[in-house]
């Protein structure tokens, strides 16, 4: 899939451009869910840029809602909306607020950026479009620190409870969060024997930014009868070298104009 | 009729007509009365546990995709418990979800100080984008919940759940979620009154009126967004107002007449209601003397305030 690859680039180029712009944002837990974005919005959303509110389309609800510039630079490369907004992120009146909002950006199915909720909206999501009978999938991310988040496991007895086979989540496992390692500050481990006992498919793929794995877990995924699980093994702040040296302290940087012009220049050179 | 048995019908007849409409529970659907609704409505009445953070987000979640989602719980549960969901999952993200809070205050009697919310108003007040309406009693009830489903918005529905007196028996009654009932005409003080202290509240005028005094009474079920006109008229009228609610005296009914008269005519007021208190074990009328909220209490500050005057 190296045409996949490619766009994997270009939207990193819109990551790093549209906080470069700006100045500081969250950038690196973007850039470590850019191919997962990639994989859902090329190979498996059934969703239409031109009618962002079509009846019975996919839905994918970010609830790691501080993860907006990246969704944005996916949502432009498909067409929702024109590139030129990538750099208005959080100005004045902009359509691009740093955490996701439905009600601004076309595309965005879900309000989210106060940790733990958007997961249960998707499974609310779910369970609505199960009576409504459509055959949507129902595609949420969560981060590996949001499930510190009590809500997260109430939500997840929930779905299992309603048999939302039609839930395809995924965790983006980045071992970082804000205050330090999430194994250092309060450990999720084991993560995926903790999805299987709350009643869920549990894939773990251990490079989640190899877009022919993320492929074939979402396509095992959609074989399932139980909502799915899909552990990405991620780095935070993926593509970039100096921004992943930096560790946890990436969650959220100043970027100044030297910086946004090395970084872009490591992100074509992949291309 | 008690307000749930109120409840569930007109949610089983509303839910017949709509099929948008759905109520899901966090393990106190006995209490609240919507229990019955799972067997006629299997997909759409149905219980997430003991978990209200995901109630009200799964609420908001299928309010995204059309749907009007009921959730039920006792007012603490309801409101402080789920504040963040619901100002950020329901307010802010502008969805559709209706939330019964059941057991305001006092009322919750033998369950006692931790669930009895004395807040749960002032907490969802400062809130954007929410209605907060509460029950006076069954035939207002009755006439209100259709108007709550047509409202396009999230509404906290505040509501005492067992039987409880009618107030509003004459069958020319027509409620508005948006305005004011005006109980009675007077010219000596106004009392605005929410909730069981409605009730109280027509006690105490039998009080009054055995002395003379003849207050204006005005019953305000939606203190958000709260009917200014009504207020500054009848304070106006009067020049002396009272407020008598089921919730502490601080971010309820008191605090919201209040802010009007500050702006549009200041006017001495005397609140009754919970000072600031905790709640604690104990049955209504035991309660109503702790926290001096009877009908007796409600003429001492009519009598107090009326020396304010101008």
């Amino acid at each position: 899939m190296g045409d996949l690859n490619s766009i994997c680039a270009r939207v990193r180029e819109n990551v790093i451009t549209t906080i470069g712009t700006l100045g500081v944002g969250h950038i690196g837990g973007s850039l470590s869910i850019v191919d997962l974005l990639v994989v859902l919005y090329e190979k498996h959303m059934h969703v239409d840029p031109a009618n962002p509110k079509m009846e019975g389309r996919d839905r994918l609800i970010v609830s790691k809602g501080h993860a907006g510039p990246a969704v944005y630079a996916m949502l432009a490369e498909k067409g929702f909306f024109d590139k030129s907004w990538l750099l208005t992120l959080n100005q004045s009146n902009t359509n691009l607020p740093s955490h996701c909002d439905m009600h601004r950006t076309p595309g965005i199915d879900m309000t989210t950026g106060s940790l733990g909720q958007g997961f249960s909206c998707a499974m609310g999501v779910a369970k609505a479009s199960k009576i409504r009978r459509d055959g949507a999938t129902i595609y949420t991310i969560i981060g590996d620190g949001e499930s510190q988040e009590g809500q997260i496991w109430e939500a997840a007895m929930f779905a299992a409870q309603q048999k939302l086979d039609n839930v395809i989540a995924f965790t983006d496992y980045n071992n970082m969060q804000i205050d330090g390692n999430v194994d250092d500050i309060c450990d999720i481990g084991p993560l995926a024997d903790k999805w299987r006992a709350f009643g869920w498919n549990t894939i773990e793929v251990e490079d989640g930014h190899d877009v022919d794995a993320i492929d074939s877990a979402i396509v095992e995924a959609k074989q399932s009868d139980k909502p799915s699980m899909i552990i990405l093994k991620t780095v935070k702040g993926k593509g970039v070298k100096f921004i992943e040296e930096m560790g946890y302290g990436n969650h959220s940087i100043p970027m100044t104009p030297e910086l946004v012009e090395q970084a872009l220049a490591e992100v074509r050179g992949t291309k | 009729m008690e307000i749930r048995q109120v409840l569930c019908t007109e949610l089983e007849k509303m839910m017949t007509e709509n099929e948008n409409i759905v109520v899901i529970d966090a393990d106190l659907s006995k209490p609240n009365g919507t229990f019955p609704l799972r067997k006629k409505f299997p997909e759409r009445a149905f219980d997430v546990g003991i978990a209200e953070q995901n109630m009200a987000s799964v609420a908001a979640g299928m309010s995204s995709y059309g749907f009007i989602p009921f959730i039920t719980s006792f007012t603490p549960f309801a409101s402080r418990r789920i504040c963040d969901q619901i100002a950020i999952s329901i307010a802010y993200a502008k969805q559709n979800v209706k939330i019964i809070g059941s057991d305001p205050g006092i009322s919750a009697e033998f369950n006692g100080g931790t669930h009895m919310s004395m807040e749960d108003v002032g907490v969802l007040r400062s809130i954007p984008n929410l209605v907060i309406y509460e029950v006076v009693d069954a035939n207002q009830f009755r006439q209100a919940l259709p108007q709550i489903v047509a409202y396009d918005g999230p509404v906290y529905i505040r509501m005492f759940r067992k039987t409880i007196d009618d107030v509003f028996t004459d069958d020319k009654y027509q409620f508005d979620l948006f305005h004011a009932d005006q109980l009675q005409e007077g010219k000596d003080v106004s009392i605005f009154c929410s909730g069981i202290m409605v009730q109280e509240t027509i006690k105490a005028n039998e009080l009054l009126k055995a002395e003379g005094i003849e207050a204006d009474i005005v019953s305000i079920h939606t203190v958000k967004p709260i009917d200014r006109e009504a207020i500054v008229a009848s304070a106006k009228k009067t020049g002396a107002v009272v407020t008598a609610e089921n919730h502490n005296v601080i971010g309820g009914l008191r605090s919201a007449v209040s802010e009007v008269l500050c702006e549009e005519c200041p006017t001495p007021l005397r609140a009754v209601g919970v000072k600031d208190q905790f709640g604690q074990v104990g049955k209504m009328p035991f309660l109503k003397e702790v926290y001096q909220m009877r009908a007796e209490d409600i003429v001492a500050a009519v009598k107090e305030v009326m020396t304010l005057k101008k």
